[in-house]
């Protein structure tokens, strides 16, 4: 089995790409959960503010959304790019 | 220092095992251990019903046990069959149908406990609707088991299909894959589910007129709970199924590991997350029956943002394997 250096630099990318994206989806994923979480609690609570609760729940969602995406992008460039 | 197909296959089968056994066995204590503390609170609370709390408590240790069951059945076969057809291939299957079921037991273990030391706390606190906090318990903590079984079903694929006829590179990558996406893509959903279970079985107990709300909340809260497991369990069936070319370069079997890593690791947080909400869900609907369309409605949105970075994780995982 010939492994030569461009190969061994794909392959590392591939797999740099597959752990990053991985990882990456782990913390905003129990993140949103987190908020989605606590904004089911505050309606049962407070029903009547409801649209307000949603609204600030995917305001920060979006914000914990970010570093998934960082995570997107940086293993679309290992994939892609580099 | 040279290697023998002879050597490689019983160390793979061993160290398969070791990984079946040990990693399956973390879940279902830790869940029984939880499920053990919540009954003695429980009893301490109301013990005139210790009888009843401690079958109650026996039952759900029963249900959360079997995950680490499927982990000895898969170590077992791992250590006592015989593999015909041997090729290099066989060694990371072996290692790959551990590490699936080895994984994919620690989820679903303390998913389940969790269900069961809910129950015990409800029945404290409601003796008299028993039958209904049992009844959610019994369905919630098996559904709980469902990404366990998930991966002792890619187990066993892996241990009873013939892969002689495949060219060993990149099939090796492949086959390692798809047990990190069907081990690692279950504990995420398994603990999820768990605690959404868990919320059924203390709303159950704190409002049973609103049982029946309850528990389809449970469903649907669980169904989305359980997606991220299911993706994986379908790249590691894309990754053991999919005729693959025969190749000398390192890069196309990396392609194929990495894409079942990214997967299962991937399919952990959301699967988690959606557990948190739907518990939450779940809670709130049982205090607060009349606005069960609100916490519905939001609680399916939330989930849905949550689910967004296991459908990245999806989609690098899908490049990985076709395009790339």
């Amino acid at each position: 089995m010939a492994i030569e250096g461009a190969d061994i630099v794909k392959a590392a990318a591939f797999l740099g790409a597959g752990i990053c994206m991985g990882l990456g989806a782990i913390g905003p994923g129990v993140g949103e959960g987190m908020a989605a979480a606590k904004a089911c609690e505050a309606i049962g609570k407070n029903a009547k503010e409801a649209g307000l609760l949603t609204r600030t729940m995917l305001v920060g969602q979006a914000v914990s959304e970010s570093t998934g995406i960082y995570s997107l992008v940086i293993a679309l460039l290992l994939l892609f790019v580099v | 220092m040279e290697f023998y197909l002879q050597d490689w296959v019983p160390m793979a089968s061993y160290i398969g095992a070791g990984l079946a056994m040990g990693f399956g066995a973390i879940g279902s204590a830790v869940g029984e251990g939880y499920t053990a503390s919540e009954a003695t609170v429980a009893i301490s609370r109301n013990p005139k019903i210790s009888d009843d709390i401690l079958k109650m408590m026996l039952m759900g240790q029963a249900v959360a046990e079997s995950a680490s069951i499927f982990g000895l059945v898969i170590a077992m076969m791992l250590l006592f069959s015989k593999f015909p057809h041997q090729t290099w291939i066989t060694v990371s299957v072996l290692l790959a149908s551990g590490i699936s079921m080895g994984l994919g037991a620690i989820g679903s273990g303390i998913g389940s406990g969790i269900t069961a030391g809910s129950a015990c706390k409800g029945l404290a606190r409601q003796p008299g609707f028993k039958d209904s906090i049992q009844m959610n318990m019994l369905v919630g903590s098996s559904v709980a088991q469902t990404p366990a079984i998930f991966s002792l079903v890619t187990s066993l694929i892996l241990i009873f299909s013939d892969f002689s006829s495949h060219p060993v590179s990149p099939t090796w990558a492949a086959i390692l894959g798809a047990g990190f996406a069907a081990g690692f893509g279950a504990v995420g959903s398994g603990l999820g589910d768990g605690l959404v279970a868990g919320a059924a079985c203390e709303g159950a107990a704190r409002q049973p007129l609103a049982a029946k709300t309850t528990l389809s909340t449970m469903f649907l809260g669980m169904a989305v709970t359980e997606t991220t497991a299911i993706y994986g369990l379908l790249v590691s069936f894309i990754l053991i199924f999919r005729e693959v070319p025969a190749t000398d370069a390192l890069a196309p079997a990396m392609a194929l590991l990495a894409a079942g890593l990214c997967m299962g690791i991937g399919a952990i947080g959301p699967g988690i997350g959606e557990g948190f909400t739907a518990r939450s869900a779940v809670t709130w609907i049982a205090r607060n029956e009349n606005h069960t369309a609100d916490i519905t409605r939001v609680m399916l949105v939330g989930q849905a943002v949550s689910e967004s970075t296991g459908i990245y994780s999806l989609v690098i995982a899908l490049v990985l394997i076709f395009v790339v």
